[in-house]
């Protein structure tokens, strides 16, 4: 692991996140049951697993969108869940990007680029358009910067999210189903860009259900079920080869959901399955 | 008897234009025409009034409602998010401030301020200032409902985007909510701005001078120098001409926020 050379944060280690006996409840409900998860720098962690299985929730906890019940949370060297903490400080190093896009409907695509960059960081307005456009151009829609998010594309609106999470020149992306809420034709273009993100050198600690995506751009998959990590570890091992029974019932699933419906679970694993959405 | 369903539906909607042809025209018999036209429109009463009804009475009754409204939205606001605040007790008083003006008549508001606050304080307040409190605090009271209903519209994602880029929530407050909270509520604020129009009426208990006079006062002068109705048609009409303006625009802003979502 390369060392942590941000001047103000002595790490005490170089991990990009580092969660550590995290639990979370929501009222009587505990939804992570002691999260262990650490996420080097420039990597792709994928966590895949059920729906409800607190995946999501364990992603917002590592920006303090959710403040977790115990345990602690490091990102770059700063515990986030450490009181004392300016949590907005902290929020402009990780990128978000949401499930339903939360683009900021009442300004154009360049502005919601540029709001953050000129009231958070400060950048003058010429400063904060031309990192914008370039961010724009990154995510392919340098043509729509004029354009109000109602008149783009759901694609398009979670490409210009993703370039708006850039414009704050993150250390490390959250991706909480980047893809979930896209008709499946547009589903391509966004994780194209996640794609050549990931090549960039980007950390990227993805909650998703694009197999393929987890195979063939993930450095490590995390299997979580009923707020617990199940097994974790190369793609190949997780998806290709899965050690648990819970792992296998769900990647049957997902990856052949006719197969589940009749409650059959190949035994062979589903190497060669088509991956379907 | 046999009636089919349509029969019977046309025969019941024939009634009805029966009933109200029947109506209109013993009214239009026994009506003594004569003396209503002199009474409601009397052309050379009509012809005096102007141009100081529309000089001074239209153009009061726009600038007390615009102070009013001023005073109020600006109120309105500041009560609205102490209502949302983490800090009880300034929910506390903003509930107690906005039960209390809602639950008064604004009448009422006016008596104290016209003539309870000069007499108990012993200071006159300046003729503006005082329609605009009087107004203000009451229209503050229903602005401030509004406005609370219209940021807890805004879906909470923009709080969690605008917060993940790392804006306070101050900030995200000013930036993302408040100007999606307005386009939300810009259509029942209107709505307010036309009741308070016809609220600025109320100015009229003040004691204004001649130059003070807005529609109502302008009205009720003339009629008493007239003996005549045809002062209050007048003003009455002169109110439309401000709040049909504006329940038009209501509309039209209702449809657009109905297409941008």
């Amino acid at each position: 692991m390369k060392p942590d050379k941000a001047p103000d944060a002595p790490a005490p280690s170089g991990q990009a996140i580092e969660v550590r006996e995290l639990r979370k409840s929501f009222g009587d409900l505990e939804v992570l049951k002691g999260i262990d998860l650490t996420v080097g720098r420039g990597d792709v962690v994928c966590v895949i697993g059920p729906s409800g299985s607190g995946k999501s929730t364990l992603l917002r906890c590592v920006n303090l969108l959710e403040q977790p019940t115990s345990g602690t949370v490091t990102v770059a060297g700063t515990e986030v869940t450490d009181p004392d903490v300016d949590i907005d400080r902290v929020r402009r190093r990780i990128g978000m990007v949401f499930q339903s896009f939360n683009l900021f409907p009442h300004l154009t695509a360049l502005e919601n680029l540029t709001i953050a960059q000129r009231r958070v960081l400060r950048r003058g307005k010429e400063e904060a358009e031309r990192i914008a456009r370039a961010n724009l151009a990154r995510v392919g829609l340098v043509d729509k910067e004029r354009s109000y998010p109602a008149q783009l594309s759901g694609g398009q609106q979670q490409r210009v999210a993703i370039a708006r999470a850039l414009s704050m020149d993150p250390e490390l992306m959250l991706f909480d189903e980047p893809t979930s809420a896209l008709d499946p034709e547009l589903v391509g273009d966004v994780l194209a860009v996640m794609r050549s993100l990931a090549q960039e050198g980007m950390t990227m600690l993805v909650v998703t259900h694009e197999m393929s995506f987890a195979r063939e751009v993930a450095d490590r998959v995390v299997f979580m079920d009923d707020g617990v990590i199940v097994e974790e570890g190369t793609p190949d091992r997780v998806v290709g080869d899965p050690q648990h029974e819970r792992t296998r019932t769900f990647l049957a699933r997902v990856l052949d959901p006719a197969a589940a419906e009749v409650g059959e679970v190949p035994d062979t694993g589903p190497h060669d399955k088509r991956v379907d959405r | 008897m046999s009636m089919s369903r349509r029969q019977r539906a046309r025969l019941f909607r024939g009634v009805q234009y029966a009933v109200l042809f029947l109506a209109l025209a013993v009214f239009a018999l026994v009506a003594d025409w004569g003396t209503l036209r002199q009474a409601f429109f009397d052309v050379e009463i009509a012809k005096a009034l102007f141009p100081e009804v529309i000089t001074t009475a239209l153009v009061n009754t726009a600038y007390y409602t615009l102070l009013g409204f001023g005073f109020g939205l600006g109120l309105g606001i500041v009560l609205a998010l102490m209502r949302l605040s983490t800090v009880p007790p300034y929910r506390w008083i903003a509930i107690a401030y906005i039960e209390f003006f809602r639950g008064v008549p604004s009448l009422l508001v006016f008596i104290a301020l016209g003539f309870g606050v000069p007499l108990a304080f012993e200071v006159a307040l300046d003729m503006g200032v005082t329609v605009m409190l009087s107004l203000g605090l009451v229209g503050a009271a229903y602005m401030a409902e509004t406005i609370r209903a219209g940021i807890l519209a805004v879906p909470k994602g923009q709080t969690e985007a605008a917060r993940s880029l790392g804006m306070s929530p101050g900030r995200a407050m000013v930036s993302i909510v408040m100007p999606q909270a307005f386009r939300i509520v810009l259509p029942p604020l209107t709505n307010e701005l036309i009741l308070l129009t016809k609220d600025s009426s109320l100015v009229y208990l003040l004691g204004l001078s001649l130059g003070q006079f807005e529609l109502a006062n302008f009205g009720r002068d003339a009629l008493n120098e007239h003996k005549s109705l045809t002062p209050i048609l007048i003003a009455g009409l002169l109110y439309l001409v401000i709040t049909l303006p504006l329940g038009h625009l209501v509309r039209r802003l209702e449809a657009r926020t109905a297409k941008a979502r």
